[in-house]
Order: C-alpha cells, then sequence, then structure tokens
C-alpha cells in the first residue's frame, strides 16, 4: 500500500484545544498583515527582489538562519539525532559555522561590491553565460522542485500529528507564502522569517528545558541513553554521546563515516558549498545596507546556528533516553519512516524517527504551548518555503528571463515579472507535492540531485573569486564536469551497491556519509577541470576582473568602529565558541 | 529596520510574543484553578504560566520599545 495513503488512516499523535487553533490563526493574520503593509515598498527591481538593499546586519543575519530553518530540518534532524546521536550535531557546528564564517569573512565582499542580483549573476560576471545559464536554469529548477517536496512531506506531518486534511494543509500554508511574498517580495519574505525565527525559538525551546529537567541535566540524560541502548543491545551505545572521539573508525560510531568524511565532505565541500553559493541563504545576506552589516550578518546567523542543535539534536537525544511506551511502560523504539507508515507498522503503532519531534512535543506541552509549539513548525515550514519562492523569482526574472528570453526588459517588466514568477513558482511547487503524493520514490531522488549541483559551484565560484588565471571556459566545463560525476556517483551505487566501498571507503557506510564522500569526490572533479582548463584556454584581461577577483578587488575602507562593532571580532568570539563545543562534547 | 511609514519589524514580533505569552498565561492561570484530567509530563512545573509570563514580558518589551509613537519621535529627533 502507498504510505501516504496508508497514513490516511492513522490515529494523530496530538489534539489541538481552541486554545492553540487560536495561537495558529493569529500567527496567519499576522504574516499577512505583514505582506499587505509591505506592499508599497516593492515597487522597484532593488525593492522587490533586493529588499532595497537596506536592511540591518541583525535582520539580514536572522533571515539568512531562518530560511534554513525549515520544519523539515527541525524535524528531520531531530530525527537524525535519535537514528545517529549526537554526531548529527556536526551539521550545525563543523557543518555550518566555519563555512558562514568564510562567507562573511572572505567572500562576502566579492558578492557585495559586484552588486550582483544572484550567485548565477556573479558566475555570468566572473565566466560568462554559459556557466551562469547551467547554474541558474539547475538551481531554479530545483528549488521549485524541493519547495513542492518540502510542502508535501509539511503536509504529511501535519497529517501524522495532528489529523488535519493534506489537501488543506497544502493550499492554506503556500498560498499564504504566496500571498506575503508576492505583494512584498523579498522585504516581505525576510521580515517574515524574523518573526518566524522568534516562534520557533519560543515554540521549541522549552522542550530541551523540560527535558534536561526530567532527564536529570545532560549526565543523567547520557546516563539513561547508555542504559537504554544497552538494554536494547545496540552497538557502541556510548557513541551517541560523543561528537567526534568515535571518528577515528567507520565501524565505531551508528553513521559509519570517519572523520575524514565530516572534516573535508561536510565541513570543507557541502558546508562550504551551501553556506556560500546556494542562493536561497545568500541573497538574505546580500540585502544587507553595507558592507559592515554584510559581512556581520552571517556572523550573527553562525552564533545563533551553533545554538540550534539545543531545539533540534537535544529533543532527539533526549527522546533515545525517555520515550516509553504509554501502554506497556517498555522503551519506545523510533523506526524508519517507511517501516512506520506501512499497513503493518500501523498495526503495532510504530513511530518513525521524524516524529520524535512532535512526540516530544506532546510529552511536554499542554493547551497554548502546543498550538505555539506547532506554529513554530508551520513558521518553519513558511520561512523555508518563502525562502525557496523569493530565491527562485529572483534567478528566473534576472538570470534566465532577463539574461536569455528578454535582454532589454524594464525594471517595471522585471517586478511584474517576479510577482507572476512567485504566483507560478507556487503553483508548480504545488504540482510537485501532488506528484510526490503519487511516486513518494520522486522525494528521494530529487533531494539527492540537489546535492548534486552544490558542491561543483562551490569549486567554481571559489576558484573565480580566489583565483584570476579561472578561464571563462574552464567555469562552465568544471561545473559540468564536477555535475556529471556526482550523478555518476549516484547511479553507479544505485546501481550495484557494493560500490559503496569505492565512492565512500567504507562498506559500512551510511546514507549521509555516502553523501559526503561523493560532494568531497565530485568537488575535487570540479577543481582538478578548471584548473587543467584554464592552462590551456585564454584567459580575460585584468580590466575585466576588477571588483570581481582576490587581488583585482580593491575593498572599500570601512568606516572606523570600536571593537565591539567589528565584524572580525565577533568572527573571532564565535570562533572560540565554535571550539569550545567541540572540546565539550568530544 | 522599518517596515515601512513608522512600524518596525521588532514591533511586530513584540505584539506576536505578547498575545502568544498573554494566551498561553491565561491558559496556564485556568489550569492552576481547574487541573485537567489528562496532565502532561512535568504538570507541576507549570511550564504554561512561567513561560507565557516569559514571553508576555519579552513582547511588551519589544512591543513599547519600537512602539509607532516612539518610532516617529525618534525618526523626528533625528532629522
Amino acid at each position: 500500500m502507498n504510505p501516504a495513503l496508508a497514513m490516511l488512516n492513522v490515529p494523530t499523535l496530538v489534539h489541538l484545544s481552541p486554545v492553540d487553533l487560536v495561537i495558529i490563526v493569529f500567527y496567519f493574520a499576522l504574516v499577512l498583515a505583514i505582506g499587505l503593509y509591505l506592499k508599497e515598498q516593492a515597487n522597484t527591481g532593488e525593492d522587490f527582489f533586493m529588499a532595497g538593499r537596506e536592511m540591518t546586519a541583525w535582520v539580514a543575519g536572522l533571515a539568512f538562519l531562518s530560511a534554513n530553518l525549515g520544519s523539515l530540518e527541525l524535524m528531520g534532524w531531530a530525527g537524525n539525532a535519535y537514528k545517529y546521536g549526537i554526531l548529527a550535531a556536526h551539521w550545525y557546528w563543523i557543518g555550518a559555522i566555519p563555512a558562514m564564517l568564510f562567507l562573511a569573512l572572505v567572500m562576502m565582499p566579492f558578492y557585495h561590491i559586484c552588486k550582483t542580483h544572484s550567485v548565477p549573476g556573479y558566475l555570468k560576471l566572473r565566466f560568462g553565460s554559459g556557466a551562469q545559464a547551467l547554474s541558474s536554469i539547475s538551481f531554479a529548477f530545483m528549488t521549485v522542485l524541493m519547495s513542492g517536496i518540502n510542502m508535501y512531506a509539511m503536509a504529511v506531518v501535519m497529517r501524522v500529528v495532528l489529523g488535519w486534511d493534506i489537501n488543506v494543509s497544502i493550499l492554506i500554508s503556500s498560498v499564504t507564502v504566496m500571498i506575503y511574498v508576492a505583494l512584498g517580495g523579498l522585504r516581505s519574505a525576510i521580515f517574515n522569517e524574523v518573526l518566524q525565527f522568534f516562534l520557533i525559538w519560543a515554540g521549541a525551546l522549552l522542550i530541551p528545558i523540560l527535558g534536561l529537567i526530567e532527564a536529570g541535566g545532560w549526565t543523567g540524560l547520557k546516563a539513561k541513553i547508555l542504559q537504554n541502548l544497552t538494554e536494547l543491545h545496540v552497538a557502541n551505545p556510548g557513541a551517541y554521546t560523543h561528537a567526534w572521539s568515535t571518528l577515528g573508525s567507520f565501524t565505531d560510531n551508528p553513521m559509519g563515516i570517519n572523520w575524514v568524511g565530516i572534516v573535508f565532505g561536510l565541513g570543507a565541500v557541502i558546508s562550504m558549498g551551501y553556506w556560500t553559493t546556494d542562493f536561497l541563504v545568500v541573497q538574505r545576506v546580500l540585502s544587507a545596507k553595507d558592507l559592515r552589516s554584510a559581512k556581520l550578518a552571517p556572523i550573527i546567523g553562525a552564533a545563533f546556528k551553533m545554538m540550534v542543535p539545543f531545539i533540534v539534536i537535544l529533543p532527539g537525544l533526549l527522546g533515545l533516553a525517555l520515550l516509553r511506551d504509554p501502554h506497556t511502560g517498555s522503551l519506545l523504539r523510533l523506526v524508519p519512516a517507511d517501516l512506520a507508515w506501512s499497513k503493518a507498522g500501523q498495526a503495532q503503532g510504530l513511530h518513525g524517527y521524524d516524529e520524535v519531534l512532535p512526540l516530544m512535543l506532546a510529552r511536554y506541552c499542554g493547551p497554548g504551548l502546543l498550538g505555539l509549539g506547532i506554529t513554530a513548525l508551520i513558521a518553519g515550514f513558511m520561512s523555508g518555503m518563502a525562502g525557496n519562492v523569493s530565491a527562485f523569482t529572483t534567478v528566473w526574472t534576472y538570470d534566465i528571463y532577463g539574461a536569455l528570453i528578454n535582454k532589454n526588459a524594464s525594471d517595471e517588466s522585471k517586478v511584474r515579472m517576479g510577482r507572476w514568477c512567485t504566483v507560478i513558482g507556487v503553483i508548480i511547487s504545488i504540482g510537485t507535492a501532488y506528484l510526490v503524493m503519487n511516486a513518494q520514490s520522486i522525494m528521494d531522488y530529487v533531494q539527492e540531485l540537489f546535492s548534486f549541483f552544490i558542491a561543483p559551484l562551490f569549486g567554481t565560484v571559489i576558484l573565480g573569486m580566489l583565483w584570476k588565471r579561472a578561464t571563462p571556459a574552464a567555469g562552465f566545463w568544471g561545473l559540468f564536469a564536477g555535475t556529471l560525476s556526482s550523478v555518476g556517483m549516484y547511479s553507479w551505487v544505485k546501481l550495484d551497491p557494493s560500490a559503496v566501498k569505492y565512492v565512500a571507503l567504507s562498506s559500512h557506510a551510511q546514507d549521509q556519509a555516502q553523501n559526503m564522500f561523493r560532494a568531497l569526490w565530485c568537488w575535487l572533479v570540479c577543481v582538478i577541470v578548471t584548473v587543467v582548463v584554464s592552462l590551456v584556454t585564454k584567459p580575460k584581461p585584468d580590466s575585466e576582473l576588477a571588483d570581481l577577483v582576490y587581488g583585482l578587488t580593491p575593498i572599500p575602507h570601512e568606516e572606523k568602529v570600536s571593537m565591539f562593532h567589528s565584524p572580525v571580532f565577533w568572527g573571532v568570539v564565535v570562533a572560540i565558541a565554535f571550539v569550545i563545543l567541540q572540546i565539550i562534547f568530544w | 529596520m522599518k517596515v515601512g511609514g513608522s512600524l518596525s519589524i521588532w514591533f511586530f514580533i513584540g505584539i506576536s510574543l505578547a498575545v502568544n505569552g498573554a494566551v498561553i498565561f491565561g491558559t496556564g492561570i485556568y489550569e492552576l484553578l481547574h487541573p485537567p484530567e489528562h496532565q502532561v509530563v512535568l504538570y507541576n512545573l507549570h511550564a504554561n504560566v512561567w513561560w507565557g509570563g516569559i514571553l508576555l514580558a519579552l513582547g511588551l518589551f519589544f512591543s513599547l520599545r519600537f512602539s509607532p509613537a516612539r518610532e516617529r519621535a525618534r525618526l523626528a529627533s533625528n532629522s
């Protein structure tokens, strides 16, 4: 039976009271009010697509982080923490912080000075229209598909957790996003993302606080996890609460990965690719009002990103320690979603990994608090979707419509196109959501596909920024070869699963470990091809690379500010806090 | 950062936190007076009372600190 259909008969996890509904309805009313209020502020292209480039560091920084804090991110990583233990926190620490600081202090000046509207726009300036077309078409296509998949997954969660109708969930949430983004453009998306950021924390923070009280603090939590996993005969139970000490060997930890995959695959390639070149997040920082704000924004985002494991990873670990079957009192063991949502799984009352956050929410939150927690999940979904839609709109309008279809488009027509694109993007997303509903396997393939583009794109952008010898032909062929090699490795493992020992260096590698190593190899392919092609083709003259490449870009003199207003100072503070966290949870 | 006119985004955030905090705090007080039949884990800590109170206080602070009247006055003094 199709899991989506099987779920229609699933008993719901929680039941909302009228007070909870008041909180949820108030949230929808407020985001629409902000969109309506901002309508008059989005008349020019700069206003609609770049929020007038007048955001403060705090607003840009919180939106930068919020656009990434989708509800799937919240529930998915809580589920991963339940499955892999504290290793999942690496996606918030080494998988984010170094890249965000690198974006702030090294890459932001180039993005800011060249006044590009998008990352593909930078590629056009640096490498020409070939690289721009390849990256913009793939980005636009994947963004709306991902938006639809997230929409479907969110509706499924609302069905499982609350018993809401899937069609109603999809329509209400997507139409709300469409209205406030179409009215106010990026400014509306950003302001709602800041609001959503606060609601996510307000709704989710109580779970770890109460969970730690119940578990007896961090020490009590570790002892309970060790006891429970030993009881369940899980291998290496101690590995679930250590972030680094079990990464010496592939077989010592639940993820089947070693430190090379985490440090180089995740820290040096995947996270650098995502946080520095994925336009969904970079667009928020490009809206900053000046260079200092643009540099501070990712640092502010990094400071809060470091704390996200408290509301995402910790609830997953608390689930390992505290969740028990309410009827038998025995340990509750969560299982993969396809098993939980199968007919047999439902007959046994099984729950999927991704349900750990709603389960913990239902455990501690009564009327009112439950409504706020559900609002946090909805807010997460809407901020992620608004991010996808506004990024798609900008890339379509500037890098596809303006660059390939109508090169003489006026500013007014671009704004009009942007509003229509928002509507069309949402409609395509809804269509994708229904497509996925009828063919679940598409979801896995598209999510994998999305990761194919990120790592090589980072290789192309970073070489373009730091190496003036990189040529336009090399930019295109490096990106193309890197993407092709990623698809090739993925297909190889799909056709012959034993190939995982070559791609991920270990036959024990789980999905996440495979992603890390595939990203590392395809980034290397991109860099090697870019370098080799550059050496045999003609570079652009220096005069055409001004404001685009290190060494040829005069960095504007920043105003004299005190140490406490300096991006470098706060970057160092965040870096020190990051190192301390690694030592504490070693 | 202004949303437009004299309304700040922080004002909207204040309103949101204050309304949610008031509703949750009020529900918590009601539950103190009329304990529910099915209680959540750690009900004895009355999280909705103190968490609702914290959100309400934060929301009021933001709403007053970035109220339209105060923002207008600040803009007038800067110009």
